[in-house]
């Protein structure tokens, strides 16, 4: 039915576009709600006219504008993360975080302020990005080991034992420390708050890079996403697809998480809310999941800054509060059951 | 005909598991005995039984073994025990080796809620202890009832348990970040799980739970030799499958909940000790008991090693089973995938 | 072994959820007999083994064992009347061939009484006549898949139950693992005069072990009664949309199926 099939671009494609309006509302609120109030049209006026001199330009143009571009890229880079982990493993509730990448950041973060005496934010990026970058590959390694290559439950079962492994770890190197113990701790609940714009434009080409790797391997998604024997016979090289999606991950959560600390959920439920409007197929699903996950969490991180005013409940917290009931309602169907 | 070559397996099985656990005990009483003459005063073995049995002993030598030293080892014993058994039920019951207690949600339960009482409502740690139980029965119920559809599926226990186990866990670090930096640190050292300074005061109430909690998950042990062949053979077999495993997460919820309020989530007990008890058993019987012993065995040694062995600051009991347990854990993994039983 | 019990469906409907899956069943499995079900896929052949063995809860109906209903009944002298062997069963990772007999034995356990000599016999009894006494000491793992199969044929046996219920225990065995399993449960029908009671996949086999044969389609009953009987070509074809010839078996003389397809299929097109 070629004409379906046009109205179904048609209709996805609007989708899409909506989709980018409601993030670039999303941002413009993000921008005007926060501790100060400032009203909307100083906001634009901050916007396109800075004045160094104002001071409620300065916490839009120093604080508001770099925590909302932080807010953009991290929750891009965990939308198509998660979606490309949970088809690459074919396990529906896989995340960067069940998958032991964060705890693997936690690690890295924790030996850099603690070992190497690191206390800028700037300096965690690349400490957070290679821990992400080790934890994805061991636990891919050993999920792999044996008859039928990584399979979902090796895959899911390595990445818990190793999140377990690694954070115990980290513990024992707090408990001597107060200091770092006291900067890991607000690294470690998941913010947005307090980044600069040098962390955005670090974290910047990782993310892009991630991006266009995501976006280029949808088909190789889509086979892989039919089982590696079907997907082999359909002319994929299942090995090398998999190494690819594993590289865009990585590069994808490690930077999220360098840029933002630990944000549990948000690459679970984006998925899923994006693959009931699109289906299984990625070319699609990817899309929506990159719009989405900033969506959510710029959404979110409004929301801990409304409902504390005026402190604030940092990002991870109102995404873990937010997520979970998803997840478990995730978890209660039929077919999950039987994974 | 002849019942011989069945007469003959049962006996070297039934053997097999008391030859391990006789062997285990007598681990149990020997590190027992060197948590109470160890340390920066040496007391002797005579002086010990001496001082246990009442009778006349050197100055001091009363205070340090009665004060310090017994309650302490009492409690890794007994912490050690009632993880060891809560893994093996978990284990068991939902026949996957990753559903220990800690995974499942019912320590990050545990942990939130003595958090919130030491570090935010600064609670003397009886009433901690207390708000850690109630956390971990709380939570369990949750998970229990959320998994609830025509019975509770051995998988889908396990996923929600992970995911409100993983919202518990974003609540205890942000609660982590309300407090002065001295108390959240007090807290971190309790969600490792630590043995340092327990006194009578943790024996008691430990004990009394014990004394009830060891007797009920050994009654049940039939129910998990049947739950164990899945729950169409078990119903076949004329059990009733939803009564028998709701009694077995009690019991083993409620070892999790007593070992955690005492000591903390000592990390990878519940986890580990099941597994090893399987392998050195061999033979797919159900290993509450051993299980159980190779429990106190692992927290005994590791408060050991904390407190002496590893130079100068005493580390907790926790980050020892944590660090030893987690590489056993990944080699369990790597071969258990390697050998084709991954999953 | 006790007499074998009676086991009958009444108006019993089931289903999961809100899905009904079979509606208003009502027949009688007759005693001392070898009955099989068959049916096309999803015809709820395998639900209605489940809800006869009382794994599945009826949502309107029901069966009746000895006359009173199954779910009524205290589950564990139901399981010393009637045994189930569902499909696919996993054994424990470890698990001896003893052991995992042995827990056939549970029924007839009581919290304080303890295993006895006639335990031993039982299960001996059942490795037995399933052949597979050798492997007493042997790891369940260690198996190829018809000495598995026979293992826990033998799990079932030591149950020592009048009523067997059996779900595809063939699946997954090559053929001549599934004739010598099908071989056992009639040996086990003859000997001790147990009803046997299993879903089977392939009609041939159904068609030469069955005493009474039950034909499903749609979660309701089409036909039953003497395979010779039932097995007619328009029955094949209204159950599996298949036109068929329908010939004597040249070594067992029951009703033979012969596919007609599109193609290869000579004049009988």
């Amino acid at each position: 039915m070629p004409d379906t099939r046009v109205r179904r671009t048609a209709a996805l494609s609007t989708g899409l576009v909506v989709s980018a309006a409601a993030l670039a509302a999303a941002a413009l609120l993000s921008l005007t709600v926060g501790a100060q109030h400032i009203p909307f049209g100083t906001v634009m006026d901050a916007l396109f006219h800075p004045n160094p001199d104002n001071g409620q330009h300065l916490i839009i143009t120093e604080s508001r504008i770099p925590r909302t571009v932080v807010g953009l890229l991290a929750g891009a880079a965990l939308g198509l993360a998660g979606a490309v982990i949970q088809a690459v493993t074919r396990n529906p509730l896989a995340d960067p975080g069940i998958l032991g990448v964060n705890a693997g950041a936690a690690l890295f973060v924790v030996f850099g302020i603690s070992v190497l005496g690191i206390s800028s934010l700037t300096g965690y990026v690349w400490l957070g990005f290679a821990g992400a970058a080790v934890a994805s590959v061991v636990v891919y390694t050993i999920g792999s080991l044996g008859r039928g290559g990584a399979t979902p439950v090796k895959v899911a079962l390595a990445g818990a034992a190793m999140s377990a492994a690694l954070t115990s770890l980290t513990t024992a190197v707090l408990l001597t420390d107060v200091a770092t113990f006291d900067q890991f701790r607000f690294w470690q609940v998941g913010s947005l708050a307090g980044r600069g714009m040098d962390i955005a434009l670090q974290g910047l080409p990782f993310v892009a890079v991630g991006i266009v790797i995501a976006l280029a391997s949808t088909r190789s998604l889509n086979a892989l996403a039919l089982g590696d024997d079907v997907a082999a016979s359909l002319g994929q090289n299942v090995a090398t697809a998999r190494v690819i999606a594993a590289i865009a991950v990585v590069l994808l959560c490690g930077t999220a998480t360098a840029m933002a600390g630990p944000i549990g959920f948000v690459g679970l439920v984006v998925p899923h809310v994006a693959r009931m409007i699109t289906g299984p197929d990625h070319r699609w699903l990817l899309p929506y999941s990159m719009l989405f996950a900033p969506l959510l969490l710029l959404l979110a991180d409004v929301l801990g800054r409304v409902i504390a005013n005026p402190g604030e409940v940092q990002v991870g917290i109102v995404t873990a509060v937010i997520g979970a009931p998803i997840f478990v309602a995730l978890a209660r169907r039929k077919r999950l059951a039987e994974l | 005909m002849t019942a011989s070559p069945v007469v003959a397996e049962r006996r070297r099985e039934t053997r097999r598991v008391r030859v391990v656990s006789l062997i285990l005990l007598a681990l149990v009483v020997a590190l027992f005995a060197l948590s109470l003459s160890y340390g920066s005063f040496q007391i002797s073995l005579p002086d010990i039984v001496r001082s246990l049995l009442g009778q006349p002993t050197p100055p001091q030598v009363d205070y340090i073994v009665h004060t310090l030293r017994l309650p302490r080892a009492v409690v890794a014993v007994l912490v050690g025990l009632a993880f060891g058994l809560a893994g093996a039920i978990f284990q068991q019951l939902v026949r996957n080796p990753l559903a220990s207690p800690d995974v499942i949600g019912v320590t990050a339960g545990a942990s939130s809620a003595a958090v919130l009482a030491i570090a935010i409502l600064s609670v003397s740690s009886l009433t901690a202890s207390a708000m850690a139980l109630g956390g971990a029965l709380l939570t369990s119920a949750l998970v229990y009832v959320l998994s609830w559809r025509q019975g509770v599926g051995g998988y889908r226990l396990v996923l929600v348990g992970i995911g409100v186990g993983a919202a518990l866990a974003s609540v205890t670090s942000f609660l982590l970040t309300r407090a002065d930096v001295r108390t959240a640190q007090d807290s971190l050292i309790w969600l490792v799980g630590s043995l340092n300074g327990r006194t009578w005061d943790q024996v008691k109430p430990l004990s009394v739970a014990m004394l009830i909690l060891v007797p009920a998950a050994l009654i049940l042990r039939r129910a998990v030799a049947g739950l164990q062949l899945g729950d169409d053979v078990a119903k076949g077999l004329g059990m009733n499958v939803e009564r028998n495993r709701l009694a077995l997460l009690v019991v083993g919820v409620c070892l999790a909940g007593v070992a955690t309020a005492a000591a903390g989530p000592v990390a990878f007990v519940a986890f580990m000790s099941s597994p090893i008890a399987v392998r050195l058993i061999g033979t797919g019987r159900p290993t509450l008991l051993p299980a159980g012993l190779i429990g106190a065995v692992v927290v005994l040694a590791a408060d050991f090693i904390g407190a002496h062995l590893v130079g100068g600051t005493p580390y907790p009991a926790g980050v020892i089973t944590g660090v030893v347990g987690a590489p056993y854990l990944l080699w369990l993994l790597a071969t258990a995938n390697r050998t084709g039983r991954g999953g | 072994m006790p007499a074998p019990s009676t086991l009958q469906a009444e108006g019993l409907s089931l289903g999961y959820g809100d899905r009904r899956v079979v509606t208003d069943l009502t027949l009688e499995i007759p005693r001392g007999k070898v009955t099989v079900i068959v049916g096309p896929n999803a015809c709820g052949k395998s639900t209605f083994l489940r809800g006869l063995a009382r794994l599945l809860p009826p949502s309107a109906g029901a069966v009746l064992l000895d006359g009173k209903s199954i779910h009524a009944a205290p589950s564990r002298e139901v399981a010393l009347k009637l045994g189930i062997l569902p499909q696919g069963p996993i054994a424990p990772d470890g698990i001896t061939v003893t052991d995992l007999v042995s827990r056939g034995r549970h029924p007839h356990q009581g919290m304080f009484r303890r295993w006895t000599a006639d335990d031993d016999n039982a299960v001996a009894a059942a490795l037995s006549a399933t052949g597979t006494l050798e492997l007493a000491a042997r790891g369940v793992d260690e198996l190829s898949g018809g000495q598995r199969q026979r293992v826990w044929i033998a799990m079932a046996l030591a149950q020592r139950t009048g009523i067997l219920l059996l779900d595809e225990p063939t699946t997954y065995l090559d053929v001549t693992h599934q004739v010598e399993v099908l071989d056992l449960l009639v040996d086990l029908n003859e000997a001790e005069g147990a009803t046997v009671v299993m879903v089977l996949h392939e009609l041939n086999l159904a068609a030469r072990y069955a005493d009474h044969l039950i034909v499903m389609k749609s979660g309701a009953v089409v036909t039953a009664g003497e395979p010779s009987a039932v097995l007619t070509e328009s029955v094949v074809e209204e159950v599996f949309s298949m036109r068929c010839r329908v010939v004597p078996d040249p070594v067992s003389r029951t009703p033979m199926i012969v596919p007609i397809g599109r193609h290869r299929s000579g004049d009988a097109r």
